[in-house]
C-alpha cells in the first residue's frame, strides 16, 4: 500500500503539472504596456513554485516508498546533515529565491501603482453601482462637472448626479455605459462607487482595482491592441454581482474621436 | 512546571446527574467530544451546501429536487436564484472556517488531550470551559437561525466586507437581520474561543506535572498552546469589529459606512465611516485564523507521524520554533488580502515581504517532516496515511502562496478561483486531513474502541485523490481569470471554462460521498468497534499512560511524573522500541530533552 501511495503522489504531481506546462488554461493575451512584466513575474514564480512542488512531492513519495514497513532487520538512521542542513537550505535556497522574486516584482507593481499618470493621459471617470458601470468623459472643455450624490437619479438618467443647470463644466460631460479608449494612449481612470464596494478587472489589460466607497481611487494604463474586452466586477457587491460587467472597446484614435462625437450627440 | 498535587484549582467533583455528566459538563473530555460533535454536524452541513453550490455552478438552470423545501424564494421550483447561491456560499464559508476548521483541530482535540498530555486532571477554569462550548454552540444556532428568515441569511461572503455588511436590507436580501445574526453569531463564537484560549494557555503554563518542562511537551500540545496565543489576540479583534457592525445596523452609527452612499437613488443615512477599516480589522483576525486552523493540524500530524515513524523528528525544537514563527508572522502579513483594495500601494509592498518570509518557516516544517521519514520504520495505517496526505496537501496549497504574496501577480489572481484553490488546499483540505489523522489516531483513547482500518483506508484514498481532482483545477481556472463568487458564468470569456467546473462538481460529489464512509466508520466503531488496548499504537506521550478511555480525573487519582521527552522512539526498553514519558526506566538515547 505504501508503494502504491508513493506512486499515486508522483502521478498526481505530474498530472497537476501537465496543464501548466502545456499552457492549457492561461490568461488571455496581454494588451497593455505594463503587462509584460507581470506575465514575466508570473512565469518566474511558476517555475520556482513548480520546481518546489515537484521536488517536495517526489521526495515525500520516495521516502514513503523506501522507508515504510521495512523488515525486522532495518536499522533506524537519520538524514545526513540533520535539521541544521535543512534549515540552512530552506533559508538559502527557498528564502532567498522567494525574496528575490519579491524584489524583482516591485517593478511590475510600481508600473501600475507607484508611478503617476502622465500629464496628457486621457481622464475617464468610472462610476460603479449595483450592478453596472458608467463612464464619464470630460467633453470639449476638458473639465468634469461636480457630482452631487443627492441628485443621482437613475429614473431621470442622472447617473452621476450632475447639475448642468448651474454647473457649466457638467454641460458637455459625456456619459456612456461602455468604455471606449484610443489605442496606445495612456488612460487615467478616476474610480468612484456610488453605493457598495465593486472592482474593475480587465484580464487582458492586467489591471484589477477595487472601488472604495467614500474614496476616489486612481488607476492608469495604456492599451496596445484594438479590440473589445470585458470589464468585470470581482468584489462581491450583491445578488447581481455575477452579472456586473461592461465592455471596453480599444479603438484607433480617429475611431475614438468619432465615437466620442456620437456619444456627445446622444 | 509544577507538581499537580499542589494545584487543586482544576479539581471538581465527578458529576452524578445525566445533565451534568453529558450536557453541561465541566469535564474537559466531554467538552472536547461536544466540540467534535458540533464540528462533525457543521462539516456535513457545510459540505452539503458546497454540493448544492457546485451543482448550480456546473448546471446553472438545473432544478435540484427538494431544494425548494429549503427556501421557496431562494429556489423556486428547485432552481437556485443568484442571491440564494451567494447566501449558501456565505454560510458554507462561515460554517467551515469557524465551526469546523477552528473547532475540530483546536477546540475539540485540544480540549480532550491538552490536559491529559500535560498530566492535569482538568483545565484550570472548568466553568469557563463549559461556557466556551455552550457559547460556541449558541453561536452556531444563531447562525443557522438565519436560514429561517424571510429573506434568508446574509449573502456578503464569509469576509462580510463593508459597507455591504452595514447598510441594511436595502443592499440586498439577507443584508438586514441576516447580517445582524451573522455578526452576533461570530461575536459569540469569539467569546467562546477567547474563553477556550485562556484555558489552553493556563493549562499549558500552570498545570504541567513534575518533570514536564516546556520542551518535553508533545508537539500537539505545543501546537495548541501556540494556537491559543493566536486565538486570544485574533478573536479579541474580530469580536469588537462585529459589535461595531451590529451598531451600524441597529444604533445608527457609521463605523464602516462612508458618507453620501446612494442605493436605490436614496442617500444612505450614514456619514464619516471607513469601509477599509472593516477590512483591516477583519484580516487582522483573518490571517492568523488561517494558522489557527492549520497549526493544530501541524501538531497533530507531527504527533501521529512520530508514533508511526518509530523515531524522533530531526529536530523537535526547530518544529516548535517554526510554528511559533508562523504565528508571529501571521500578524504582519494580513495586508496581502488587500493588495488591490485601495489601501496605500506602498503598504502592499510592506505586507508582501513578511508574506514571502513566511515561506521559510513553512518550508522548514515540511523539510523536517519529510526528511525525518528518511531511515524510519514507517507504519502505514489510516492515521499515518492522512498525516502523510496532510504534508502533500500543505505543499500543494503552500506553493500557490508564492504567487499571492506578490502584489504584482495578485493583480491578475486576486478574487479568482486561484485563491479558492489555494486556501481550500492549505487551510481546508490539509486541516481536514489533520482532523482525520487525529481522529483515527485518538479514537481508541476517546472511546475504548478501534476504528475499522479497511474503511479508514478507503476513506483516505477517495479523499486524497478526490481533493486533488477538486482543488487543483481551481488553480487553473484562476490562472485563466475565472472570478470567484459568481452565481453563474455569463461572461463570454467564462463559457469555455464550464467543462472544468463540471469535472470539479462530479469530483466534489464523489469526494463528499466518501465522507459518508468516515461517518459510518465513526458511528459503527463507536458501538461495534474492536475493543482498544490502553496503548494500541505503542506511543509514548501521557495520554497513552492512562486507561482507555481515561477515567474522570484522567489518571485515576495518580499523579504522573515525567522522565522523558515525548517521543523516545527507536530505543531499547523493556516494552519494545519506545519508552513512555511517564516511565522511570532509563534508556540509551541520542537526543533527550531535559
Amino acid at each position: 500500500m505504501a508503494k502504491f501511495f508513493a506512486v499515486t503522489i508522483i502521478v498526481i504531481a505530474i498530472l497537476s503539472a501537465i496543464p501548466i506546462l502545456r499552457h492549457t488554461w492561461v490568461a488571455p493575451e496581454d494588451i497593455s504596456t505594463h503587462g509584460a512584466l507581470i506575465d514575466e513575474q508570473m512565469s518566474e514564480t511558476m517555475a520556482e513554485a513548480g520546481i518546489s512542488f515537484l521536488a517536495a512531492q517526489f521526495v515525500l513519495a520516495i521516502f514513503i516508498w523506501k522507508f515504510s514497513n521495512p523488515g525486522p532487520d532495518a536499522k533506524l538512521k537519520n538524514f545526513p546533515g540533520g535539521a541544521k542542513g535543512l534549515v540552512i537550505a530552506a533559508i538559502l535556497v527557498v528564502g532567498v529565491e522567494v525574496m528575490a522574486l519579491g524584489i524583482f516584482g516591485v517593478k511590475a507593481w510600481a508600473n501600475v501603482y507607484l508611478t503617476p499618470p502622465s500629464a496628457d493621459a486621457l481622464p475617464i471617470q468610472v462610476q460603479a453601482g449595483q450592478f453596472a458601470y458608467y463612464f464619464r468623459y470630460a467633453g470639449a472643455d476638458g473639465k468634469f462637472g461636480a457630482t452631487h450624490p443627492e441628485m443621482i437619479n437613475e429614473g431621470t438618467q442622472n447617473i452621476f448626479g450632475l447639475d448642468p443647470e448651474h454647473d457649466v463644466d457638467a454641460r458637455d460631460d459625456i456619459i456612456a455605459a461602455e468604455m471606449a479608449i484610443p489605442v496606445n494612449k495612456e488612460v487615467h481612470l478616476l474610480m468612484h462607487t456610488k453605493d457598495v464596494g465593486h472592482s474593475f478587472y480587465v484580464r487582458e489589460l492586467r489591471v484589477q482595482q477595487d472601488f472604495v466607497p467614500g474614496l476616489d481611487v486612481s488607476l492608469h494604463f495604456t492599451a496596445t491592441k484594438v479590440g473589445k474586452y470585458e470589464i468585470v466586477c470581482t468584489q462581491l457587491c450583491g445578488l447581481g454581482h455575477y452579472n456586473m460587467k461592461a465592455y471596453l472597446e480599444v479603438m484607433s484614435q480617429p475611431d475614438f474621436d468619432n465615437w466620442l462625437k456620437q456619444q456627445a450627440g446622444q | 512546571m509544577h507538581d499537580m498535587s499542589v494545584h487543586a484549582g482544576q479539581h471538581h467533583a465527578p458529576p452524578t446527574s445525566f445533565i451534568r455528566k453529558h450536557v453541561f459538563s465541566l469535564d474537559h473530555k466531554v467538552i472536547g467530544k461536544q466540540y467534535y460533535a458540533l464540528a462533525l454536524v457543521a462539516a456535513f452541513i457545510g459540505m452539503f451546501l458546497s454540493w448544492l453550490m457546485r451543482i448550480h455552478l456546473a448546471w446553472n438552470n438545473a432544478a435540484i429536487p427538494g431544494l425548494q423545501l429549503l427556501s421557496k424564494t431562494g429556489a423556486p421550483g428547485g432552481v437556485m436564484t443568484p442571491e440564494y447561491y451567494l447566501q449558501l456560499m456565505t454560510m458554507h464559508g462561515t460554517i467551515m472556517v469557524f465551526f469546523v476548521l477552528t473547532t475540530a483541530p483546536f477546540a475539540a482535540f485540544g480540549n480532550y488531550f491538552l490536559p491529559i498530555q500535560v498530566g492535569a486532571e482538568d483545565m484550570p477554569f472548568p466553568r469557563f470551559n463549559m461556557m466556551s462550548f455552550w457559547v460556541t454552540f449558541t453561536a452556531f444556532l444563531v447562525l443557522m437561525s438565519s436560514f429561517f428568515l424571510g429573506d434568508g441569511p446574509t449573502l456578503g461572503g464569509w469576509t462580510q466586507y463593508a459597507p455591504l455588511n452595514a447598510v441594511g436590507s436595502v443592499a440586498g436580501p439577507g443584508q438586514g437581520l441576516g447580517v445582524v445574526l451573522w455578526m452576533a453569531s461570530i461575536a459569540l463564537f469569539c467569546v467562546g474561543q477567547l474563553l477556550g484560549s485562556l484555558n489552553f494557555i493556563t493549562t499549558t503554563l500552570d498545570l504541567r506535572v513534575k518533570g514536564l518542562s516546556l520542551m518535553r511537551l508533545p508537539l500537539s500540545a505545543w501546537a495548541w498552546f501556540i494556537t491559543s496565543c493566536m486565538g486570544l489576540t485574533a478573536f479579541a479583534v474580530l469580536m469588537p469589529a462585529c459589535i461595531l457592525a451590529i451598531l451600524d445596523h441597529v444604533a445608527g452609527t457609521s463605523f464602516f459606512v462612508a458618507s453620501n452612499l446612494v442605493i436605490n437613488d436614496q442617500i444612505q443615512p450614514h456619514s464619516g465611516g471607513s469601509t477599509l477599516l472593516w477590512q483591516h480589522l477583519f484580516w487582522f483576525f483573518g490571517h492568523p485564523e488561517v494558522y489557527i486552523a492549520i497549526v493544530p493540524g501541524m501538531g497533530i500530524v507531527s504527533h501521529v507521524l512520530l508514533a508511526n515513524m518509530r523515531k524522533q523528528m530531526l529536530s523537535q525544537r526547530t518544529l516548535i520554533y517554526s510554528m511559533g514563527a508562523l504565528a508571529l508572522l501571521s500578524y504582519m502579513v494580513y495586508g496581502h488580502h488587500m493588495f488591490v483594495s485601495g489601501m496605500n500601494p506602498y503598504s502592499s509592498l510592506a505586507f508582501s515581504f513578511p508574506t514571502l518570509v513566511i515561506t521559510i518557516p513553512s518550508t522548514i516544517v515540511v523539510l523536517i517532516w519529510t526528511f525525518s521519514l528518511y531511515g524510519s520504520r514507517l507504519r502505514i495505517n489510516s492515521a499515518s496515511l492522512f498525516a502523510l496526505g496532510f504534508i502533500s496537501m500543505f505543499v500543494s496549497g503552500g506553493v500557490s502562496g508564492f504567487f499571492l504574496a506578490q502584489p504584482s501577480i495578485d493583480i491578475m489572481l486576486h478574487a479568482t478561483y486561484f485563491v479558492v484553490g489555494h486556501f481550500h488546499l492549505v487551510m481546508g483540505v490539509a486541516a481536514m486531513f489533520g482532523i482525520f489523522a487525529g481522529t483515527y489516531f485518538w479514537f481508541p483513547k476517546m472511546t475504548g474502541r478501534m476504528m475499522n482500518e479497511t474503511l479508514g483506508k478507503a476513506h483516505f484514498w477517495l479523499s486524497f485523490v478526490g481533493a486533488y481532482c477538486i482543488f487543483m483545477p481551481f488553480h487553473y481556472l484562476g490562472m485563466a481569470g475565472n472570478v470567484r463568487r459568481y452565481a453563474s458564468f455569463v461572461d463570454d470569456y467564462l463559457q469555455p471554462l464550464i467543462p472544468v467546473h463540471r469535472f470539479i462538481t462530479v469530483a466534489a460529489l464523489c469526494t463528499g460521498a466518501a465522507q459518508l464512509i468516515f461517518l459510518y466508520n465513526l458511528i459503527h466503531s463507536r458501538f461495534r468497534g474492536e475493543a482498544a488496548a490502553d496503548n494500541p499504537w505503542e506511543a509514548t506521550s501521557l495520554e497513552w499512560s492512562t486507561a482507555t478511555p481515561p477515567p474522570f480525573d484522567n489518571f485515576g487519582g495518580k499523579h504522573p511524573v515525567v522522565y522523558h521527552d515525548p517521543y523516545q522512539y527507536g530505543v531499547q526498553s523493556s516494552v519494545g522500541d519506545y519508552v513512555m514519558q511517564a516511565s522511570p526506566e532509563q534508556v540509551k538515547s541520542d537526543n533527550e530533552e531535559k
